[in-house]
């Protein structure tokens, strides 16, 4: 177990240093020259060169990759800056964003609770309803709720998260005037208590989770068919068993087991920022500050999301393989 | 002569009848290939007819696009200022609101959809035009991850080795990639670099292409996993160890042998894959960072529209129903596709 | 001749009626392609202390026919008709909260393959006790004990240190010893093994059987076992039914099955059984054909298209009609198949014998 973890633990720093290495090297090809970005209006030659020493910009890549890859590494983080005006950037440093020189990092701590709360509403939302309607599909298969599930799955993953969301938004804020349009003040549960916590984050747990929840139904619904096939589900009815410990005990456990990882890489990918649901309802959270950095060429932002982002799947990853272990008795770590 | 327990049985060997399952009157009733019983189901399944239907009528408006627009005589580019009386069609006051039609919308005879607010393109006509996109990229970037997926994990699978190692631990690294951070990221940045790359300015025709690279370069590992899983077992197979001992190449036994025998998996994931990237298309030009204006896209109009959902929903809801409409037809097809191969299904 | 006789015996418990009867017992499955007749009139008796072999080619039916006497049918689509009497009770009108409290009970099964037959995430150990207390209103603690005891009577070393294991850390022998203490957990009078050693190698096979039969002195249970091998059926059975497309073809005691089988496809089974003493050029002779297909089965007799003996019949009743399962003799021996009895003993003894 212990060397198992150490040996995960090595891999998953091997893998985030192979996607910050493609990433730095990808995104920095960019001929957009960062220099003009910073100076804005006031570019000139002098200015242009004043940006380009302060940031390094001048350095070969690979300088500067080192540079920023010391902000990650070194417990003290880096300096920023030239003689005279150098700033300390404390660890984590991701660099200052071009546009508002603001460091990435704060921006990223910033916005992550609001992600946070996204991500894991929408989960518990579609863990629910999925795990509940692809295990009544299951038992009833063939019958009218099965095919009732089966419909809804299959619409579910065919609406596009920006069809649906807009759906609801306009059905629900818009129309129905139910829910006031959203207000990013109210995404923080602690400052502004839960009733208008729960208004401004309902309808895009909904948005998010349909997709996710329509999944679920659908591999709840096989992996449940496809156990209670399964010659230990013969064995336990042979038994005598009641037909809710088959189907508790001896079915669902087991088909809930492949869920478990997938459920786990499913939350870790959306940790790192739920972008179109985040859009949609003006959720200033990862996902709007990658899409905003994106689209302003604000590359260390950038850089720092897709970093920050893959740590979560990545840790997800590990996470998810030792769960595994635990409940699947076969599954040696090693 | 004694009636002791037999000695030699291998678990299945005890009745040799068992493995002469190759006689014509076996045939008459069981000897249908998976492909034909799979065309039979779908043939007969009534879901399956239908969203055939519905996505060859896509299909035909795509590739018709102009001859279709033509009919309505106007351009998807035409910013439309006035009708054939030549009153407006727009409320300058208001924004841009168009004038009349249902919630806003501006529809007419003319303009069966409505006009764009603010500058009075044809709804329909960038509806038709936009079909073209969806389809272009979502099916461009189908073939890009299919192809990679399925000659990576060929290889992989076959060769097994350090080839597989290194090629495995590819997989897992795009795997690991926060996938749509990164085409949304990747895409432009790669668009902005046409000039350089390709030689080709940052237009629309370039960004399909990118597009289209980026969602099959990150679509490709999950794929190439499975066929790996596949073709590790079907190697073991005792038809592809004949061919082998017989000294059959491996070109000849992976592409003779062993990927008839995956086209059931790759023809599944196909369905998954194009109604996912024609989302994935939708998503990514609603955020801006896919196609860009003026070529019409069902992403764009969708984020044009949410600026206008107060006065006019029905702006946003034409192209949402549009990319509905054909999500779902593929989604269905594809399941029924999926059933008619499952070679379990209908059975017991 | 010693043994009771399936169709004569008797001797029967309280009720007049023999421990375990069935009559007539069809199990047919709808499908896409048609109604799959699985089971088409299966008949036999079996009294308690004794064991009944079922013998058959995969399709045969013989699986499908020990599901229904559980009553795991029920619930499915299968059609389930005829009788089952067990112990003087009907089960096939049985309600399945009825029949639920029998199984494990009084009629417990063991499966063919014990690692996809147990679950893989609960311990062998839990997996026993669970078929105990389902049966008896016991704290855990005498159902473990009792575990460790079985465990321990089927052969299994230090049981209560494997108890706490999980069925893929025992190997694949260990693991149908684990099955059958599962199923001795509630002392069940009935005992149907599916293919019990199919996936066992010929030692473990061996020692398996042996213990099958000594727990079956031991508790006086009735076994049915059911077995594509004849020597298994050689070496437990007292008496054999031969299924051939989910019909009775011959059944009686083991000896006249095995001395003077007078069924063309009991001799291609016969045939087809390799034996030490032969020389080596001594080829292995098998049944030409495939087994039917349970949708389209033939008009006539069921094993016509692959019968090599149809010129020993007059006119066209192989092809034309079902053959009757008839009895010859007063041993209980009985056979369906159109050529004389006395023709086919001919032929037994002239044309197959000597080349077994």
């Amino acid at each position: 177990m212990g060397r198992y973890l150490i040996r995960r633990l090595l891999q998953t720093v091997l893998i985030l240093w192979v996607i910050s290495a493609i990433t730095f090297f990808l995104f920095w090809v960019t001929p957009a020259n960062p220099a003009l970005l910073i100076c804005g209006k006031n570019c000139n030659t002098e200015t242009i060169a004043q940006v380009n020493a302060t940031y390094g910009f001048d350095d070969p890549l690979i300088v500067q990759y080192g540079t920023y890859m010391k902000g990650l590494v070194n417990p003290g983080g880096r300096m920023i800056g030239t003689e005279g005006s150098e700033r300390k950037c404390p660890w984590p440093c991701f660099g200052e964003s071009y546009q508002n020189g603001v460091p990435v990092w704060d921006s990223i701590s910033e916005a992550f609770p609001a992600t946070f709360w996204l991500a894991t509403g929408a989960a518990v939302l579609w863990l629910f309803f999925g795990v509940l309607l692809g295990l009544l599909a299951a038992l009833r298969k063939g019958k009218w709720l099965d095919k009732l599930s089966v419909g809804i799955a299959l619409f579910g993953v065919s609406f596009p998260t920006i069809v649906f969301g807009y759906l609801l938004l306009f059905t629900f804020i818009v129309k129905l005037n139910w829910i006031p349009f959203p207000d990013t003040a109210n995404a923080a549960l602690f400052t502004v208590g839960p009733a208008k916590w729960l208004q401004f984050y309902i309808l895009p747990w909904i948005t998010l989770a349909l997709v996710f929840a329509a999944l679920y139904t659908r591999l709840t619904r096989a992996n449940m068919i496809d156990t209670m096939n399964e010659d230990y589900i013969r064995t336990a009815r042979a038994k005598g068993l009641g037909e809710g410990t088959v189907v508790f005990k001896h079915g669902l456990r087991a088909a809930l087991t492949p869920i478990v990882t997938i459920f786990g890489l499913d939350l870790g990918g959306l940790l790192g920022g739920a972008v179109i649901t985040e859009q949609i309802f003006s959720i200033t959270g990862l996902g709007k500050l990658s899409i905003d950095s994106v689209l302003s060429n604000d590359l260390p932002a950038i850089m720092g999301v897709v970093l920050f982002a893959a740590v979560f799947v990545v840790v997800a990853n590990i996470i998810v393989d030792i769960l595994y272990a635990f409940i699947d008795p076969r599954v040696r770590l090693s | 002569m004694t009636l002791g327990v037999s000695e030699a049985q291998s678990p299945e060997g005890g009745l040799p009848a068992d493995h002469l399952a190759d006689t014509a009157e076996a045939k008459q009733i069981e000897g249908r290939s998976l492909g034909q019983i799979a065309w039979a189901r779908l043939k007969k399944d009534k879901i399956a007819v239908a969203s055939a239907i519905v996505i060859l009528i896509i299909i035909g408006v795509a590739i018709f696009a102009p001859l279709i627009v033509k009919i309505n005589g106007f351009p998807p580019d035409q910013f439309n200022k006035v009708d054939a009386n030549g009153d407006p069609l727009l409320n300058t006051r208001d924004g841009g609101i168009p004038i009349g039609g249902l919630w806003g919308s501006g529809m007419s005879s003319e303009h069966w959809l409505g006009v764009e607010p603010q500058n009075g393109r044809d709804v329909f006509s960038r509806l038709v035009y936009g079909t073209r996109v969806s389809l272009l990229v979502a099916l461009g970037g189908t073939i890009i991850a299919i192809v990679l997926g399925t000659v990576i994990g060929m290889v992989s699978g076959y060769f097994r080795g350090t080839v597989d190692t290194l090629l495995s631990r590819l997989m897992d690294i795009i795997l690991s990639f926060p996938y749509l951070l990164f085409v949304m990221a990747l895409t432009p940045v790669i668009a902005d670099r046409g000039q350089d790359l390709f030689g080709i300015p940052d237009n629309n025709t370039l960004r399909m292409g990118v597009l289209m690279f980026v969602l099959g370069f990150f679509g490709w590992a999950y794929l190439a996993r499975i066929v790996r899983g596949q073709v590790l077992s079907l190697r073991e197979r005792e038809f592809v160890e004949a061919a082998r001992s017989l000294g059959a190449g491996p070109a000849y036994v992976i592409f003779r042998q062993i990927l008839p025998n995956l086209i059931p998996t790759l023809l599944v994931y196909t369905t998954l894959l194009i109604p996912s990237y024609i989302t994935a298309e939708a998503a990514l030009s609603f955020l801006g960072v896919g196609i860009k204006e003026p070529t019409a896209s069902w992403g764009r109009m969708i984020d044009d529209a949410s600026d206008w959902i107060e006065s006019n929903p029905l702006y946003l809801f034409f192209p949402g129903t549009a990319l509905f409409i054909t999500v779902l037809a593929f989604n269905l097809l594809g399941d029924s596709v999926r059933d008619a191969l499952d070679p379990r299904a209908g059975r017991s | 001749m010693t043994e009771s006789v399936t169709t004569t015996a008797t001797a029967g418990t309280g009720t007049g009626r023999p421990f375990l009867e069935l009559k007539d017992l069809q199990v047919h499955f709808p499908t896409d392609d048609g109604l799959v007749k699985a089971v088409n009139g299966l008949s036999f008796t079996l009294e308690r202390g004794k064991t009944l072999g079922i013998v058959g080619e995969s399709g045969s039916g013989k699986s499908v026919s020990s599901l229904a006497i559980m009553g795991l049918q029920k619930g499915t689509q299968a059609q389930v008709s005829g009788e089952i009497w067990l112990d003087g009770a009907e089960l096939v009108s049985m309600s399945v909260p009825e029949i639920r409290r029998l199984r494990g009970q009084q009629v417990a099964m063991i499966f063919q393959d014990p690692l996809s037959a147990m679950h893989p995430f609960y311990k062998i150990g839990d997996q026993l006790v669970e078929a105990y207390l389902v049966h008896n209103n016991a704290p855990k603690s005498v159902a473990k004990k009792r575990a460790i005891e079985l465990l321990d009577r089927v052969g299994i070393p230090s049981p209560s240190k494997r108890f706490d294991d999980y069925p893929h850390q025992f190997s694949g022998g260990m693991r149908q010893r684990a099955m059958i203490a599962m199923a001795l957990m509630c002392d069940p009078q009935l005992l149907i093994a599916d293919e019990p050693t199919t996936a066992l190698d010929v030692t473990v096979q061996a020692q398996i059987l042996d213990l099958m039969m000594d727990l079956q002195k031991e508790f006086n249970s009735a076994i049915v076992i059911i077995t594509h091998d004849l020597g298994v059926v050689a070496q437990m059975a007292q008496d054999v039914v031969v299924m051939y497309g989910g019909r009775v073809v011959e059944s009686g005691p083991v000896r006249d099955i095995f001395y003077r089988p007078e069924m063309p496809y009991t001799w291609g089974l016969l045939g087809s059984i390799p034996r030490v003493n032969r020389g080596g050029d001594h080829r292995l002779k098998s049944i030409r054909g495939t087994p039917p297909s349970l949708i389209n089965l033939p008009n006539g007799c069921p094993f016509q298209p692959r019968c090599d003996y149809q010129q020993y019949v007059e006119g066209h009743s192989c092809v034309a009609e079902v053959p009757e399962l008839l009895q010859i003799g007063t041993g209980g021996h009985r056979v369906r198949c159109h050529i004389e009895s006395e023709q086919r003993s001919r032929l037994f003894a002239e044309q197959i014998k000597p080349n077994l």
